[in-house]
């Protein structure tokens, strides 16, 4: 057996070990899997941490909030009174509104049938450990229902979807994540197009042709067509148009407060969600089924 | 028992650096966790690389090559498993840092403040050299190989590292 000398053997160590990792990552890209049992070990052991940090900052906001930072909340209570009764005056307006807009009534129409959509409350309890990557761990997994390409979302808007599902955890790849992406629309002309993350805090509404008319302030909604996220979820506005070839580049400021997730909602169902009470007979008599739930992507 | 040692040449006297038992253990998950925990509740830390600082400074105190990138790679699958990147992009990337790093400090001596801030910095520089030669070799993921980001990043990353260490050192055994 030839004999490494001892001054070598950090530099083979070194070389082995590299050559391993770059075999793991083969296999996992070959695989498409992504190196599970390790992963489980680690959250497993990290999250109960995660949830003990959550617990206690949570702790320390709240004793903030509710006993050191209450010298305004008086002028606080009228504010948001105020807002309140602005707010209700609004809601009225738009349901009005919506008997007469077949979108509005078809979005009502959505509204109702999400009483019945399987949904499912949750707490982000840690981020990802790199700071190239946006995805959060949630404190809900398996053990609840969650499946991988769900959707999560929050009462404002889309938030992504889940890519890693553990017993009492799952992760989720935000849509803020250079990988990530849904099927959306314009709210008003309802032109669709595909909207993905930039991996900063904004998201980009991608191949949009420079003479299609397209404005700031529009909102943009999910399109249903991905089969993950239900249609007419708000994704968020447009605040920035820019000419360019062969697609114009337009910057969508999301409708979820991706800075400071704390709960969500995981739509515990991955069939695609049509309006309710959509008439039948309207359908085309050889429409297409719902295809399936989609194959998974990592 | 000593618990240190000297390596010792014809020209240098560079002391190897003890821990007390546990210490690079709980370090190591004490740095994960806040790493994880930056994005939710303290965003504007998230260019803070907390592993990669970890990696640095033990494989610097240690000076052992090989003890040096096994931790990297350790530490660096470790952030893997808690990310959404596949199992490997980290983990050889602290395991070269882990490496490098360990040779230096056999060769060098990296107490002083202003060199720790220029290693910190230029490894810095090197992991991210890694990571986005392994996004686009293996990965083929074309990733920017420098963006102004990333060097406010390496900047903050350096001075943060120096006072960290600082406080890293006080765990050392006497």
């Amino acid at each position: 057996m030839v004999a490494i000398p001892s001054r070598h053997k950090s530099l083979v160590l070194l070389t082995g070990a590299v050559l391993l990792q770059v075999l793991l990552l083969a296999v996992q890209i070959k695989s498409d899997t992504r190196g599970s049992l390790i992963r489980v070990w680690t959250v497993t052991a990290i999250s109960p941490f995660e949830r003990a940090g959550a617990w206690c900052i949570d702790g320390v906001k709240n004793t903030w909030h509710r006993y050191f930072a209450l010298r305004d909340t008086e002028l606080k209570n009228e504010n948001l009174r105020r807002q309140n009764d602005q707010l209700k005056l609004e809601v009225n307006q738009l349901q009005s509104k919506a008997g007469e807009a077949d979108r509005l009534a078809a979005l009502l129409n959505f509204r109702d049938a999400h009483k019945q959509i399987p949904m499912l409350a949750a707490r982000v309890i840690g981020g990802s450990a790199d700071n190239s990557s946006q995805a959060v761990y949630l404190d809900r997994g398996q053990r609840d229902g969650i499946e991988r390409n769900m959707a999560v979302i929050t009462p404002d808007g889309v938030v992504g979807k889940i890519i890693a599902v553990f017993n009492n955890e799952s992760q989720v790849l935000l849509l803020t994540d250079k990988e990530s992406g849904v099927g959306a629309m314009l709210a008003d002309t309802r032109v669709q197009y595909p909207v993905g993350g930039a991996g900063g805090k904004q998201l980009m509404l991608k191949y949009v042709p420079n003479d299609d008319p397209v404005n700031l302030g529009d909102k943009v909604v999910t399109s249903g067509m991905d089969r993950i996220y239900p249609k007419d979820l708000p994704v968020g506005t447009i605040t920035q148009i820019k000419p360019n070839m062969p697609f114009k580049e337009v910057t969508v400021k999301p409708a979820a407060a991706f800075d400071h997730l704390e709960d969500v909602i995981v739509l515990l169902t991955m069939q695609p969600l049509a309006p309710k009470n959509e008439p039948e007979a309207q359908a085309p008599a050889n429409a297409a089924k719902p295809l399936p739930p989609p194959a998974a992507q990592q | 028992m000593n618990d240190t040692f000297d390596i010792r040449s014809a020209e240098t006297h560079i002391e190897v650096y003890k821990f007390r038992m546990g210490t690079v253990v709980i370090v190591t998950a004490l740095a994960l966790f806040l790493q994880a925990m930056f994005p939710i509740h303290v965003p504007r830390l998230n260019v803070l690389d907390l592993p990669l600082l970890i990696t640095i400074y033990f494989a610097l105190s240690r000076r052992n090559p090989s003890t040096g990138l096994l931790l990297g790679m350790v530490i660096g699958l470790l952030q893997d498993s808690l990310s959404k990147t596949p199992l490997g992009v980290f983990g050889i990337s602290k395991t070269i840092i882990g490496y490098v790093a360990s040779s230096i400090g056999a060769r060098l001596d990296t107490e002083h403040p202003a060199a720790r801030l220029a290693l910190i910095a230029i490894f810095f520089g090197l992991h991210q050299g890694i990571v986005v030669l392994i996004h686009r070799v293996l990965l083929a993921q074309p990733e920017p190989w420098f963006t102004t980001g990333l060097g406010i990043a390496a900047a903050v990353n350096a001075f943060v590292g120096v006072l960290l260490f600082i406080l890293l050192d006080k765990l050392r055994k006497t």
